[in-house]
């Protein structure tokens, strides 16, 4: 008995624990249902755009999280790379190039001004340390006027630039920027059967690579990787068998994939890869960890058939590309922060001084934390801009910063941890608010008109409300410490 | 070399660029032929306009809290006040006690009912401050955008009965752009004004810049007193003054409540020159522009004098408004000026903050 009553204080303190861990999560998922309960509109209106939504945002968001982990807050400065996307589209649009090659042209061709402005903007995070943010924020503004400067008078005023498509007076660009003859949806109208062709190329590619370079040593280790090669030639040929399918071939062969098809084969590639794992890998798989996959794969495939489900889940259709991009996204930062590179980012994040006095070029790693941050923005914000297709040249990217901040914030980051998951969690949660809390506020106040401030409060109210818990948090560790912290404006003074 | 090194880490080369920039405009105005005169009137009455906004951010570097780029909140009770004089028909009180006093009555009760608000919130966000020492600057500028936000929502259903705020059409709210014509609209400026050289001159607007260095000089003898004394030592020193038995965190409230209290004076001002009264976005950018001026005019992060505000502010100023004139003349019928504000304005903040040493200093 008694034991029992300790392992239920236990559970107690666990449950106010993941509580008190998530509160931020849980207020806004609070928050969220009960604007959804207030807003009086179908669900499935709602869950199609916040998922249209997710696809457009989430690698902006993504962004964030190596500067976070190395120490420089939240990243406002990503305005750079949103700006080096939108350069790089000018020039591709006024080529002409079309489609996916005109879309990796702008990758091409934004990649390495990102890496310029990246390199600039960690340049001036170093002389800024300690007060990262706000001098991301004003590099934001800046960064704004130099670009309208360019945009407005330098393109065709100083730069040739004869297009009169895009020239309203002779020089400066005009204001909206359409996309729909060249590169919109180029990402996104790639069809699932394309990515997952790509992926078992690539994977065979890989796999041949090093085996006829001998990487593997073990017998063990080969064998793996030749039942990977084969697997992938075996998924590779199905595909095509597949698509000879008419009823398959409509499903994942069209250039949007419905959410129902995706989960359920998402569920069925879990299962079967947790049982590959087990007995073609003889991993150590537990059977209760089968059991578990068994079981949700059942669930969810399950809960797809019941009616009001499967409604919504039908009315969403998603784009294989860019979802795989996503991931693609997830995985790139995961790997980086397993890499040498990586430790150091996250030893310099939690204290510069023991990183410095432990041989590691502070400088330097904050500046690539900054490059990489600022690259992937770039990709995040031609990704976004394929999607909308049609974008205001001049200012597109002056709020780039402050949605992605915002919604990271949401899901759980602090200025000092972040993680994808907190990254994703954010942006659902993040956009659903921005859904519904304007169809709310109709729905209480009965104006429509008032939405637009009632999103731009939130965003505000989040930063604000988080930064200052963090700084408070600080505070009181600085204060728990034996040296009162020495402020900005008094280091000045010093 | 060396010396010329040390002596260069004192010179502020923005500041100097600008200067130059500014008296390049001014000569390059006077070759394209443009009348200069006029603009120097409109210098002059933004100048003064501008320059109470601008003299809050010395009471917060005073206090060690550094520019205040929350001073949105202040505007915001400074509009407010300005509201409910518009409201209550102050002016018609006024002219009823004595025919011509109305404006100034409405004036002055829009100040001193901003003021109360401003110093009511200027010590809670000084509470609010006080607590994330250290990363002043990002939570300032925050709490005040949040907090334009959540005004912008109250504007939009503020239950205002005038005429002159209420929306055309039935609804309650306050329109976008208030007329003070009415009210307190020109009333700084028109008193005792006069043009110098004939009716085509410059027209100086006497009552505003008095009314501006009068403020100007309030906060400075405040400042030689043992109270501003103590502030000034809190923000320079905060080590130093707590031996000394000074309250710190007591005169860092006291600081940004000044601040935000002069906030809201100055945006009355403000509307009062400008005859037009924006509530909703419009207080958006106005921090980042009082920042930026007097930085200009020389302040840092940690320093500020009043001698600052009054050059900084003519300066960007002047430039902001010999711009497009200029502009327009030399490339053909454009306005760069507003590209050109975004650049200098943050250019400048960005490089006082490079200057200002921040956490990197505990690291040597």
């Amino acid at each position: 008995m008694k034991n029992n009553a300790e392992t239920k204080i236990s559970f107690g303190s666990y449950v106010k624990n993941a509580l008190f861990n998530n509160k931020v999560i849980i207020l806004f998922i609070v928050l969220c249902v009960a604007c959804i309960m207030t807003a009086n509109t179908s669900m499935s209106y709602i869950a199609s755009e916040v998922f249209s939504r997710f696809g457009r945002n989430a690698c902006l968001v993504l962004a964030l999280i190596i500067p976070c982990l190395a120490g420089l807050g939240m990243n406002f400065g990503i305005v750079v790379g949103a700006i080096a996307a939108q350069i790089a589209i000018f020039f591709v649009v006024h080529w002409g190039f079309t489609g996916i090659g005109g879309f990796l042209l702008c990758t091409l061709l934004s990649t390495p001004m990102a890496l310029l402005f990246g390199w600039l903007l960690g340049i001036l995070y170093n002389k800024t340390k300690g007060s990262e943010m706000v001098t991301g924020l004003i590099l934001g503004f800046f960064a704004d006027g130099v670009y309208r400067l360019f945009t407005l008078y330098i393109i065709g005023g100083v730069i040739p630039y004869d297009d009169p498509n895009l020239l309203d007076r002779g020089f400066g660009l005009r204001n909206a920027f359409d996309l729909s003859d060249s590169i919109k949806y180029s990402l996104d109208d790639i069809s699932f059967v394309t990515v997952f062709r790509i992926l078992m190329i690539f994977i065979i590619v890989l796999q041949l690579v090093s085996l006829v370079m001998g990487v593997k040593k073990t017998a063990e280790a080969r064998r793996e990787s030749l039942i990977k090669l084969v697997s992938s030639a075996v998924g590779l040929v199905l595909s095509f068998v597949l698509m000879a399918v008419p009823g398959v071939a409509s499903m994942i062969g069209g250039t949007r994939i419905i959410l129902s098809d995706t989960l359920r084969i998402a569920m069925i590639v879990y299962v079967i890869s947790v049982l590959v794992k087990k007995f073609v890998f003889r991993k150590d798989v537990k059977g209760e960890d089968m059991i578990k996959a068994v079981v949700i794969a059942a669930l969810v495939i399950g809960l797809s058939y019941v009616p009001a489900i499967r409604n919504i889940l039908r009315s969403i259709s998603i784009s294989a590309c860019t979802y795989a991009v996503i991931c693609l996204f997830c995985f790139f930062n995961n790997w980086i922060l397993d890499t040498k590179l990586g430790q150091d980012m996250r030893t310099v994040g939690q204290n510069r001084i023991v990183a410095g006095s432990a041989g590691i070029n502070v400088d330097r790693i904050r500046i690539i934390a900054t490059c990489i941050s600022t690259v992937l923005a770039a990709w995040g914000q031609m990704i976004y801009l394929q999607n909308l297709g049609t974008f205001n040249t001049v200012q597109q990217q002056s709020n780039v910063g402050l949605y992605a901040v915002a919604a990271i914030l949401v899901g759980g980051a602090s200025v000092q941890k972040a993680n994808n998951k907190q990254a994703i969690i954010g942006v659902v949660l993040f956009h659903t608010l921005f859904v519904v809390a304007p169809l709310a506020a109709t729905q209480i106040i009965g104006d429509s008109a008032i939405s637009e401030y009632i999103r731009m409060f939130i965003c505000y109210g989040v930063i604000a409300v988080s930064l200052a818990m963090h700084a408070w948090k600080k505070k009181d560790v600085a204060v728990k410490g034996a040296q009162a912290p020495i402020s900005n404006v008094e280091a000045g003074e010093l | 070399m060396e010396k010329l090194k040390a002596s260069m880490k004192h010179v502020n080369i923005p500041r100097l660029i600008i200067i130059l920039f500014f008296l390049l405009i001014l000569l390059l105005a006077y070759i394209n032929g443009i009348d200069v005169n006029s603009y120097i009137g409109s210098i002059l009455k933004y100048w003064g306009m501008w320059g109470i906004l601008v003299l809050a951010m010395v009471p917060s570097i005073k206090c060690g809290i550094g520019p205040n780029f929350g001073i949105s909140l202040g505007i915001v009770c400074g509009l407010l006040g300005s509201l409910l004089a518009v409201e209550f028909g102050i002016t018609a009180w006024g002219d009823a006690i004595m025919p011509g006093f109305g404006p100034w009555a409405a004036i002055f009760f829009a100040m001193a009912l901003s003021a109360v608000f401003a110093w009511v919130v200027g010590v809670l966000y000084g509470k609010i401050l006080n607590c994330v020492k250290g990363s002043e600057m990002t939570v300032t500028t925050y709490i005040g955008y949040s907090f334009i936000y959540l005004m912008c929502i109250v504007w939009f259903r503020a239950p205002f009965q005038s005429g002159e705020i209420k929306w055309p059409i039935g609804a309650d709210g306050v329109r976008n752009a208030v007329s003070m014509d009415t009210s307190f609209g020109e009333v700084l400026n028109d008193f005792m004004g006069f043009y110098i050289g004939g009716e085509k001159g410059i027209y100086v607007p006497t009552g505003l810049v008095l009314f501006f260095l009068l403020c100007c000089l309030v906060v400075y003898i405040y400042f030689r007193s043992k109270s501003g004394l103590a502030i000034t030592a809190a923000g320079s020193n905060p080590n130093f003054a707590r031996a000394n038995g000074i309250n710190v965190d007591k005169m860092r409230i006291k600081g940004i409540a000044i601040s935000t209290v002069l906030g809201a004076i100055g945006i009355v001002v403000y509307t009062q020159g400008f005859g037009i009264l924006q509530a909703y976005t419009a207080p958006l950018t106005m921090g980042f522009q009082c920042v930026a001026a007097v930085l200009i005019g020389g302040a840092t992060t940690g320093k500020a004098k009043i001698s600052h505000v009054i050059l900084g502010t003519f300066i960007f100023q002047g430039l902001l408004i010999l711009t497009p004139p200029v502009s327009n003349k030399m490339l053909a019928g454009t306005d760069i000026s507003d590209t050109m504000r975004q650049i200098i304005q943050n250019g400048v903040i960005l490089y006082a903050l490079t200057k200002a040493k921040g956490g990197s200093s505990n690291e040597e």
